[in-house]
Order: structure tokens, then C-alpha cells, then sequence
């Protein structure tokens, strides 16, 4: 007989088998770190339905994140597994943990600075130069420049530092 | 892999547990795992058209992005167009899964990109020219994502059907960088050399008359038209004159026809005949 103590547990364990799957472009980073494991919940007939959210829209590495998550839920003795995608609401960089942050840092990549809420209606454009304060990841120089808005993968733009002089990555807030 | 022989191996069936395989054929559609009932009430066949549209102007343009790999002027902007590309592309996937779910047919998103004519697509023509120089596709792609920009914030809230206004929501985000992309090029060139400077202005010569075609794109579901092309002429105007440069309002002689119902320039066929050659030839072919 399955109590609703025991199936806590279960719903706790699964929780902690799918909040250590690391993201597969970003390997240092487990997807809760980066906040693209919506949530683990347990059905009233045992099916695991963890759901997950993309990053952007185009991004590759989704169907990789999905069989990871079942692989290592089904890996942990779950028979039944659902994986969920959510659309909405989209992914947002403020949904990346402080501990994600920290470890983005210490592998040389910028974490995002917080997300200016817009108001509604039209997004409004920036005409001037605008300089975000970012940090070189690898010296904490505050001298730095953006070499592309775009980078490796869509979420993360190229910068360069003038104090160490070495580029590094930066994820961009969105 | 059960089969010693390499490519036999990797034609054989994978199933959503083997990750290594994330990349291939025989996945589960972009909508995997999203409620996809179409709420009542909903035209389905009005919504499923739109999403058509939308999603052929993404894929076009995603295609013409993709070109500029290994010719970019410098590898960053390489990157930057393709990364675009790929935001497109996204969204592209996303649409054609909701219209297979919506019209009917049931067909897979593959059905769409690979497996239509060109008069059966959608794209606004602006979409299908060909690169130009980089003044041309710099100009093409600022037109094109304020007016998508426009749209999509309005979709988000106003699409009846969740899954549309979910994938309009997380375009806006993106769109967002890939206008400001484009304007901050706009102004670089537009106000940079002699040389820079006629080139943009030729290239908005170049594109004038099918910005009418683009602006007169009804929305749909309630949006006014006019909103999306008020917002579209403002933010195109804010960036222009920063530039020092504007669009020639007489030489818009307004096109025949529209992508919309069908019309395309002679440069679709070319390039969904490269777009979906290997599809083609081997219809049967899992990878």
C-alpha cells in the first residue's frame, strides 16, 4: 500500500536523480542549476513526469536534455517516466541558480547580471552604445568589451578583457 | 547498438533513451511531452495557415542566414548570423509541429520544410531574396525581425491557442537581440564610410517594394494590422535616421500578388531545391 508519506519520497528521490543531470553543452551546470528542470512530480499510478523548458527556441541540445533525464530516472529503478516540455513561461537567465552562477564564473564563463523587467508593450530599442558592466571571469577586471553579441551557442555572447587580455564567454540576460 | 556494423548501426532505430542519437532522424516532434489540444473555439483552419506562414518566413530566412557561413565579412558576425539562423529555425520547428497537429494531416514537421513546392509556401517574399552584399541581408533581417518582433508581442497574449502565443512569448526574447543585432550594423554602416553609407542606401532602394508586401500581412486573430505596422515604420525610422538613412517611400511601387497567397520571386525554387535536395533523394533515409 502506497501511503502519501511514502509517495513524498519517491517524489523526493526522483527529484534529486533528475536535479543532478548536467546540461549537455554547459556540462559543469546540472539542469536545475540552470533552471531548465521545471519540476519532478510523482503520479498517483508512480509515473515519474519531470518537465523541462528549452533555453531558445532552436536550441539542439533539447532532445539530448529529455533522454538524459529518462535515461537517468529509468537508470534509478523508475519504470514509468514521463518527460514534459514547457513553453511557457519561456526561459529566462534569472531562472539560473547562484550556485549555477558560481560555477559558471569559476569555468571562465560571465554569469548574466539581472534581467531588466520591461514594460509592456513594444520592446524598445537601444540606439546609444550601451555598456553592461560585466566582470572578466578570469582576473575580475571591470575593463571589458564585447567582441559579439553571439557566441557558441545562442545563449552566450563573446566578450574580450583589456586587463588579461583573454576572451572569454558571458551568458546574456534574457 | 546491437549491430557490429557501423552504419548499420547508426541507421538502426533509437529510441528517447539512447542521448547520443539527439541529433538524428526518428525523434519525437519539437512539440514532445506540450499539451496540444486546440482550445474550442479556435479556427483551426485560420490558425493553422498562420502558423504555416510564419513558420515558412522562419525557415526561408533561416536558409539565407545560413548561406553566410564561411563568406561573413569576419567570423563573430559568421557566428552571429547563423546563431540568428538557428533561433529562426527553432521557431520554424515549433510552427510546423502545431500546424500538422492542427489541419489534420498529422504530418511531422519534416513533411513541411522538405516536402512542398514553392508555390505552396507562405514566406513573404522579402525572405526569399538572395544575400546581396552584406548592407542587403543586414537591411533585410532588420526589416524583417522588427516585424516579426512587432507581431509576436502582440501574438503572445492575443494567439487563442497556448501553444502559438507559448512560442511567440519565447520569440520576443529572441527577436529582441536579433533586431538589435541588425540595428546596431545598420548604424555602423549607415553612418560609417562613403562606401558603407551607398551601399545601405542601395540596398534599401532594393528592398522597398516588398516592405508594402510585408507590412500588409494581415495578423490575424484580432490584431490590428495597423498597430504592427505603426510599431514596424517607428522602430525602422528610430534606426534609419540615427543612421542617416532612409527608406525611399516613391520607389515602393507596390508588388503584384503576395508570398502569402502563394507568390514567389524565381529565387525560392533555387533555394528550397538545395534546402531540401538530400531529403529529397533519399526520402526513406533515417541518420
Amino acid at each position: 500500500m502506497v501511503t502519501t508519506e511514502t509517495s513524498d519520497l519517491v517524489a523526493r528521490r526522483a527529484r534529486r536523480v533528475a536535479e543532478r543531470v548536467a546540461d549537455p553543452e554547459l556540462p559543469m551546470l546540472t539542469l536545475a542549476d540552470l533552471g531548465v528542470l521545471r519540476g519532478v512530480e510523482v503520479g498517483a499510478d508512480g509515473t515519474v513526469v519531470a518537465r523541462l523548458t528549452p533555453t531558445y527556441s532552436g536550441c539542439p541540445a533539447m532532445a539530448e536534455m529529455r533522454a538524459d533525464v529518462a535515461a537517468r530516472l529509468r537508470e534509478a529503478g523508475f519504470e514509468r517516466v514521463e518527460i514534459r516540455t514547457e513553453l511557457d513561461p519561456p526561459w529566462t537567465t534569472e531562472w539560473i541558480t547562484p550556485a549555477g552562477r558560481r560555477k559558471l564564473a569559476e569555468h571562465g564563463i560571465a554569469p548574466p547580471g539581472p534581467v531588466r523587467r520591461r514594460p509592456a508593450g513594444p520592446v524598445p530599442l537601444e540606439l546609444s552604445v550601451t555598456r553592461r558592466a560585466v566582470t572578466c571571469p578570469r582576473c575580475g577586471s571591470a575593463d571589458t568589451e564585447e567582441t559579439s553579441r553571439f557566441a557558441s551557442t545562442s545563449c552566450k555572447a563573446l566578450w574580450r578583457c583589456r586587463g588579461c587580455l583573454e576572451p572569454f564567454e558571458y551568458v546574456k540576460e534574457i | 547498438m546491437s549491430d557490429d556494423h557501423v552504419y548499420l548501426s547508426l541507421a538502426e532505430g533509437h529510441d528517447d533513451s539512447d542521448a547520443r542519437w539527439a541529433f538524428g532522424t526518428g525523434f519525437e516532434d519539437p512539440l514532445h511531452g506540450v499539451d496540444t489540444a486546440v482550445p474550442d473555439g479556435v479556427d483551426a483552419r485560420e490558425l493553422a495557415a498562420r502558423c504555416l506562414a510564419l513558420a515558412d518566413d522562419a525557415l526561408v530566412e533561416a536558409q539565407r542566414l545560413a548561406e553566410w557561413c564561411t563568406r561573413a565579412p569576419e567570423l563573430e558576425e559568421e557566428v552571429a548570423l547563423a546563431n540568428i539562423g538557428l533561433d529562426l529555425l527553432g521557431q520554424a520547428r515549433l510552427l510546423y509541429a502545431r500546424v500538422g497537429q492542427v489541419d489534420g494531416t498529422g504530418r511531422d514537421e519534416d513533411a513541411y520544410a522538405y516536402f512542398r513546392d514553392a508555390e505552396d509556401f507562405r514566406n513573404v517574399r522579402l525572405a526569399e531574396l538572395p544575400n546581396g552584399d552584406f548592407a542587403f541581408s543586414i537591411v533585410r533581417l532588420l526589416v524583417l525581425s522588427c516585424w516579426r518582433l512587432a507581431l509576436f508581442g502582440r501574438l503572445a497574449s492575443a494567439a487563442p491557442d497556448p501553444v502559438l502565443a507559448a512560442v511567440a512569448a519565447k520569440g520576443v526574447n529572441e527577436l529582441a537581440y536579433h533586431r538589435q543585432f541588425a540595428a546596431d550594423w545598420t548604424l555602423r554602416l549607415g553612418d560609417g564610410t562613403d562606401e558603407s553609407h551607398r551601399r545601405m542606401t542601395a540596398a534599401l532602394r532594393e528592398i522597398a517594394p516588398y516592405v508594402g508586401e510585408l507590412l500588409a500581412v494581415e495578423p490575424g486573430f484580432g490584431i490590428d494590422a495597423g498597430s504592427v505596422r505603426d510599431e514596424v515604420t517607428e522602430v525602422l525610422g528610430q534606426v534609419l535616421d540615427a543612421a542617416g538613412l532612409s527608406l525611399p517611400a516613391d520607389g515602393a511601387q507596390p508588388l503584384g500578388g503576395s508570398g502569402r497567397e502563394g507568390d514567389h520571386t524565381a529565387h525560392l525554387a533555387p533555394l528550397l531545391a538545395e534546402l531540401q535536395s538530400v531529403a529529397r533523394a533519399l526520402p526513406e533515409a533515417t541518420w
